[in-house]
């Protein structure tokens, strides 16, 4: 079998040194065709609720085809929420959304004492950079990532005749900013019935986050349905049902080893019916690396855009704690089912989150949402300006 | 051709040759490409800096040996003090006189500590032991469930109860006791190492039920943060040793080193996937070398005896060697490694390749041609392409939606990959890498056969 490495290794050195195939053959791009799909209309930040009785303004429900999945696999358990008006912790009934500043306390002062010392000095000289470029470092910015921005800092500093370390950081910060760019929006087009799918390695917070977006949604006058489409791991699906009695949303689940894209498939054909205009899609964790858990992502993500379903966000979840392998894990993810946006978990603890400036920068992927904790509000949008600022803050 | 970083090294250090030791100068430049990798495979930057350090001390005036090319040295020595570091004192699991020996899990989030709870409760019942599991994660929604399922599948009993942390441990331990069991497994919720309040909770359950072995669960692909959490959590506990999961992932793994490092205690156990099953001894060598960016070359062999018939495999191999290797064989190899997982994943995990051809996005759009090409043709033609004419070549071009231009460019490259191939069979060492894994590989492919999926 060794075989096999060497048929690969000539196949690589073979091809790079002239491309096997004269064409005019595209090169396949990192994100797939789904992700450039133009943005709806509406988004979810219009609040106004429906008018009570109101019917929704949609289609009838498309009778549901017959699935791949044998039928009967999945059962439909609403999770009705109960009869008053939905009763959440008391912690989601407060819903001050909590500021970056707030939570980042720690982390910003752990940084800016470390900047505190590179600003005192008075001028810019070789320790400078270096602490600068270790900072990043340390932020899990990535070797690469933190070069380049160095680099062009370098480049201001001659061109803008930058000369104290003051200014210097300034502009560092500025550049960083920067970097972030594309669309932040959440789609959401009450006309349809709209999914959003979740995914992301083990362990990163999907299912929390969807209990958090779902409570959001649910005060922003959206009614919601949650698919326990992570039917793998043991317990997951109960995990999910709670989150759905807490925030008030239904929830649509199945048989445990069942088939992750007939359970979303059910919970799509279930909003779709209700009314229900947004499906928070979970999915099993998975590591990127995993041929065939990637196809059956891929398979999830078709099953979903099915009429009358339609996939108008996929969100990938990243632990801020994640090292460089994050990077990877986008890029294979958007490789896959195309990633419209990242929701970057756990920002609460020590961890910088610098990985989420790699990702911006070298694949575009926009970071849309932040999670600061494992309550049900603790979830905010993501600002550059705050992020960044948070992070090089004086005590 | 499998030592890239020791390319790299011997690149640097041509100008040595002739020279009886590494001068300050060149070991400087080196050690700057060791830097480089360290850290893109996730170290931390302080560890970084004092291992570099070390390694420095060793080799300036480091005699250069006869046999190896002084990247060759370099690359040795850094590696001896990797597995040194990571490896050492390994610890051996040794049973309280009093049981139940207590075992108590910690960590951040999501790190995995339910999931390696359940695996070492199989790992225990394995050794002969009566393992309990205890639910102390009451903060995550269905935990306790999560681990009841776990438990059953291991066929070791779960105990929990909705009060508090603190007092489900308590109670476990009575439980444990009362039901005669010898070891007890303490899941707890993850926690941020500066939360104060949940770091003084399991501070005082690790008073509670006084635990003979600490074990801080953490998460291969976490980056600098990794010697943060660690010196916290050892702080409050006292750490006895360190469970590394999603070991399957492709993250370097710097992470290991880091924490080892700061904590100086054994990383005791690895979890390799989500199975039970999936769990094992840490192998020091199998990291040092991932951290570097050279262990790959055994991940690919792994994985390819887990998708290859042997037998067949082996009969491919000696045609090469024969000069008897076709297209039929080239197109059959393709469709075994195309299960082997993303081809541009697979091109990443080979040492050697410089990297503008790894970031040249080689992938399976790339392979889709050259197999309708060969597709195309009548067996005779993949036996013997010289047969090819050009009625031929227009009939494979057509049926293969390509041009005749391709057709031949395909036939070209072929040849040159025949010629490359013979030359790669015939490398020294090739069969030394093999043996070394093929028991332990061998084994695995056979297991992993069975449990196909996940």
């Amino acid at each position: 079998m060794l075989i096999l490495l060497i048929v690969l290794v000539a196949l690589v050195v073979v091809a790079a040194s002239a491309t096997l195939v004269v064409t005019g053959r595209r090169r396949r791009s990192a994100l797939p065709p789904d992700r450039t799909r133009a943005p709806l209309r509406g988004d979810t930040t219009t609040r106004e609720a429906p008018a009570p009785g109101q019917a929704p303004t949609r289609a009838p429900p498309v009778e549901v085809p017959s699935l791949d999945a044998p039928p009967g696999d999945v059962e439909v358990v609403e999770v009705e929420p109960s009869e008053a008006e939905v009763a959440p912790e008391p912690e989601a009934e407060v819903l001050v959304r909590p500021r970056f500043r707030d939570r980042l306390g720690k982390a910003r002062s752990l940084f800016a004492g470390y900047l505190g010392a590179v600003r005192s000095r008075d001028k810019i000289d070789v320790v400078t950079w270096d602490e600068l470029e270790e900072a990043l470092i340390l932020a899990d910015v990535g070797v690469d990532v933190t070069s380049t921005l160095l680099d062009a800092l370098r480049a201001r500093v001659r061109a803008e005749g930058i000369t104290t370390p003051d200014a210097l950081v300034d502009a560092l910060k500025a550049d960083l900013i920067a970097m972030f760019k594309g669309d932040r929006t959440l789609h959401l087009d009450k006309t349809l019935t709209n999914v959003w799918l979740f995914v992301g390695v083990n362990g990163v917070g999907k299912t929390t986050t969807i209990g958090k977006i779902g409570l959001r949604q649910a005060q922003d006058g959206h009614r919601v349905v949650m698919a326990a489409g992570d039917t793998f791991r043991a317990a997951a699906a109960d995990q999910l049902a709670l989150w759905a009695t807490r925030v008030g949303a239904e929830l649509v689940r199945g048989n445990e080893g069942g088939d992750p894209a007939a359970v979303i498939f059910d919970a799509v054909a279930h909003a779709a019916a209700k009314g229900a205009e947004l499906v928070l899609a979970d999915t099993a964790g998975r590591l990127h690396n995993k041929v065939n858990l990637m196809e059956e992502l891929k398979k999830v993500r078709r099953v979903a855009d099915r009429e009358p379903g339609h996939v108008s966000e996929v969100l990938l979840v990243i632990d801020a704690t994640t090292g460089q392998n994050g990077l990877i894990q986008a890029a294979q993810f958007a490789a896959a089912v195309g990633v419209t946006g990242v929701v970057l978990t756990k920002l609460d603890g020590t961890a910088k989150g610098g990985i989420a400036v790699a990702i911006c920068a070298q694949l575009g992927i926009p970071i849309k949402l932040v999670g600061l904790g494992e309550g049900a509000g603790d979830l905010v949008e993501f600002d550059p300006t705050e992020f960044v600022e948070a992070l090089f803050e004086e005590i | 051709m499998f030592e890239s970083l020791t390319d790299r090294f011997d690149a640097i250090l041509t100008r040595v040759r002739g020279r009886g030791r590494l001068s300050e100068a060149d070991v400087d430049d080196a050690l700057r490409e060791i830097r480089l990798a360290l850290l893109q495979a996730d170290v931390n930057l302080r560890v970084v800096r004092d291992f570099v350090g070390r390694v420095r001390e060793e080799l300036v005036g480091a005699d250069l040996s006869r046999s190896l090319t002084p990247g060759q040295q370099v690359v040795k020595i850094v590696r001896q003090e990797l597995v040194r570091i990571l490896g050492g004192e390994a610890l051996k699991v040794t049973y309280a006189s009093r049981p139940p020996t207590v075992v108590l899990l910690a960590g951040l989030q999501g790190s995995g500590k339910t999931t390696a709870a359940g695996k070492l409760a199989r790992w225990f019942k394995a050794q002969g032991r009566n393992p309990l599991l205890v639910g102390a994660d009451l903060q995550r929604p269905a935990a306790v469930e999560q681990l009841r399922v776990l438990g059953t599948q291991a066929g070791v009993p779960v105990f929990s109860e909705p009060t508090d942390p603190v007092t489900v441990a308590k109670k476990g331990l009575e439980e444990a006791i009362r039901l005669g069991r010898d070891v007890l497994i303490v899941d707890t919720a993850g926690r941020l190492s500066i939360d104060a309040e949940l770091m003084e909770e399991v501070r005082r359950i690790s008073e509670t039920v006084d635990p003979h072995y600490t074990f801080l669960v953490i998460d291969a692909m976490t980056g600098q943060d990794a010697v943060s959490t660690a010196e916290a959590f050892h702080r409050t506990l006292e750490l006895d040793g360190v469970i590394l999961t999603k070991v399957d992932g492709d993250a370097r793994g710097g992470a290991a080193l880091s924490v080892k490092e700061v904590v100086g205690r054994p990383i005791v156990f690895q979890s390799t996937g989500e199975k039970q099953g999936d769990f094992e001894v840490f192998y020091p060598e199998r990291m040092a070398d991932r951290i570097l960016g050279m262990g790959d070359v055994l991940t690919l062999i792994e994985r390819a005896e887990a998708v290859v018939d042997q037998a067949e495999a082996e009969a491919a191999a000696e045609r090469l060697q024969r000069g008897q290797f076709t297209l039929e064989d080239f197109l059959e190899q393709m469709q075994q490694l195309k299960k082997m997982g993303p081809i541009s994943g697979l091109v990443g995990m080979l040492p050697g390749i410089p990297k503008e051809i790894r970031d040249s996005q080689i992938d399976e759009s790339m392979l889709r041609p050259i197999e309708a090409i060969i597709r195309s043709m009548t067996p005779e033609e993949r036996r013997d392409p010289s047969i090819i004419t050009g009625s031929r070549r227009a009939r494979i071009a057509n049926g293969s939606g390509t041009t005749t231009t391709e057709v031949n460019g395909l036939l070209d490259r072929f040849r040159e990959m025949q010629r490359y191939m013979r030359q790669m069979t015939a490398i020294p060492g090739m069969g030394r890498k093999l043996d070394r894994t093929r028991g332990k590989a061998a084994k695995k492919a056979a297991k992993k056969k069975k449990n196909r999926g996940r």
